[in-house]
């Protein structure tokens, strides 16, 4: 029989606040209206909707399982050739940081993790303010990340809503007052939540205020590929920072890029003065690490290595990388004309100028109330709709039901 | 000029220090007897028959790879905690476990970490066996909590100091965490009898521990999967609500996949709901949720009858081959003329054998045998093979005689 000892170690245990993004998918679930529609969802779909495995991912497990490799543990830094290519495929393959050796690239759980063992290490070993400046509005999981990490968040202005474009001088001005020696947090390509990158000459501006204030700089890079089409172009701001000194720390995510997301595919990046540096830096992040998780999931990173590693497999990788981001940049061109088309007479620029999976349509949350409960469109309050979620079967009714809720 | 001029070097890894020594040396007939992993009697990496066919299943299915949920897989947490708690559990029944898919063993054991650090009411010690992994050590302290031991290893026997242990726990201020390794102790080999389980468990009843179970070798240390889950449980039939790690690495042979889980027993399943949706917040900002592949690959196994029968077979194997070995060492040795008592090689139990060798006598072993091993004189009995266990007896014989 049995024998309660006392009452509950977990008595005081409060129930946590439901996840806001799981909320639109669960309610998504239990709508029957055939014409519904999940634009929360942060993941690629198909022009049917359906998720999208790439076909250079499974050419490249075929390779992979032929090999009957075994499952030995990875080192703590993970599989030794995906770390390279992959810090190859940030900075590209003539980088001044990869020829000297100075960075220390070690595989993660895909972007999440990178950015989390980034703030551990930050936490750590950072000798200037815990502040973490975030762009207004960030990423909704880079608060815990930084705040569980033992740092605490700052922000500056990022986003215009009056325009539904990137708040140049408004960056600049909040930019200009951050303390020396804080971290500032740059997305690289494809902002998340709004869309909105700087242009690069407003990238250049920003390099040279952070260059005078001498501050850290922390990128996240989750949608290389993704958001223009092409994976250099998607990595300018990433590789001119560096080219301007800036001794960046870099996350990588290949989650969305090569259609891993369960997989946990990732890379965190110091770059450092030099290799003896690296080495340090390295000793530490192992250190760090080993508390965590012992050492990274392998089957994910050899997918990603074999793709990179594999000439053939590499330009198919390419060329559905350009396929996704091109789907996406035509759902938001047909948004924009079917709008136009519904006979709105606002403007939806933004629509268009807006890059990568989201878009900050600008609409508020009154409407956006109305867009679900009247037409079953689900995004989440902020106005953000995930364009992945569009299809040319569905976009005429989203541009209706958007234009119902806005005239 | 630099981020980061001020990060020091930090101290080389002991466990890699071993494989590279072992890696640089010439001899042909040198071991590595620091591997925490499994081979087989080639000495060879092994990839379990039920790992290859469940994976051919799941290629077969020609899955997407989309998110798990911040808990992971479904199926493979329910699989999980029935295979730790036995079919029959009462805790199953009245759904009052929360188990969460991890990182492996070392994800689970920082995911429970983090959670007594941020929720356990008592105080911030964790009592370690003495003995312990290494890595409790970071594990805990990385995540807030600070680490105290109790005695368990007797160096005079090789054995439990039980004595020592009952002492030692009696002394542990009430709430207080309290580490059990639950079967194959790690470095040691040595597990407590029932009976003396039985002794620890009405113990920490009275002094009113919170039990964190770490089982990294279920199934590996005796070869019977419910035989090794014996002490967690007891436990919970005794009353203990208590917190779990399990491990899929060595008894599936998935390692570098990274499967195992969470579970934490709590009073009813309304308590289990509000404990997971704090897991969930804390995971999150950790990986935001786990890797797919180990945790399909050890769900079909274990959710596959056929399957789940080679597994059985296999682990019993494994734990056999290991077994084995034990005997060999202990027979080379007597044969070797060796006049001291090396029963414990036998009586310890799974991967490891901690020897009693001397750091001395681990040095010689090493430059004049090129057996490597860990300073503390353990072995992982993965590492012997019938084709090197005489040399193995002649080298220990060599540096204890």
């Amino acid at each position: 029989s049995l024998s309660r000892l006392q009452t509950s170690w977990w008595g005081g245990v409060q129930m946590g606040p439901p996840d806001p993004i799981l909320g639109v998918s669960e309610a998504f679930k239990k709508d029957s209206n055939p014409k519904k529609m999940n634009l929360g969802v942060g993941a690629y779909r198909d022009d049917q909707g359906k998720p999208f495995v790439l076909s250079c991912v499974r050419k490249a497990e075929a390779l992979i399982s032929a090999k009957q490799m075994d499952k030995e543990y990875l080192g703590i830094t993970g599989l030794a050739d995906f770390n390279k290519s992959c810090a190859k495929l940030a900075l590209g393959a003539d980088s001044e940081v990869l020829k000297s050796g100075r960075n220390i690239t070690v595989q993660t759980i895909s972007g999440t993790g990178s950015l989390r063992i980034g703030a551990n290490f930050l936490s750590r070993f950072h000798g200037g303010p815990r502040d973490v400046y975030l762009p207004k509005p960030s990423w909704g999981n880079h608060t815990p990340i930084f705040k569980d990490a033992g740092m605490t968040l700052k922000a500056y202005r990022y986003y215009d809503p009056a325009t539904c474009g990137f708040d140049h001088s408004g960056a600049l001005e909040d930019i200009s007052k951050i303390p020396e020696q804080s971290v500032i947090m740059l997305h690289a390509c494809a902002h998340n939540p709004t869309g909105v990158d700087p242009r690069p000459e407003q990238w250049k501006e920003i390099s040279d205020l952070v260059k005078k204030r001498n501050l850290l700089v922390f990128f996240d890079m989750a949608y290389q590929g993704f958001a223009s089409g092409d994976i250099d172009k998607d990595a300018w701001a990433v590789r001119y920072f560096i080219e301007q000194g800036h001794n960046i720390v870099l996350s990588q995510s290949f989650a969305k890029n090569m259609g891993l997301y369960g997989e946990r595919v990732g890379g965190f990046t110091v770059v450092c003065n030099d290799a003896e540096e690296a080495k340090r830096v390295e000793s530490q992040l192992k250190i760090l690490i080993r508390p965590i998780y012992s050492n990274p999931p392998m089957n994910g990173a050899r997918i990603a290595s074999t793709i990179l590693n594999t000439p053939e497999l590499y330009s198919v990788w390419l060329g559905e990388v350009h396929g996704m981001a091109n789907r996406i940049i035509k759902m938001r061109e047909q948004l924009e004309a079917g709008l136009k088309k519904e006979g709105s007479t606002r403007d939806w620029q933004h629509v268009i100028d807006q890059i990568g999976m989201f878009c900050f349509t600008g609409l508020k949350p009154e409407q956006v109330e109305r867009l679900t409960k009247e037409f079953s469109v689900y995004m989440t309050k902020d106005g953000r709709i995930s364009m992945a979620g569009v299809t040319s079967g569905n976009v005429g009714y989203l541009a209706a039901g958007i234009h119902a809720v806005t005239k």
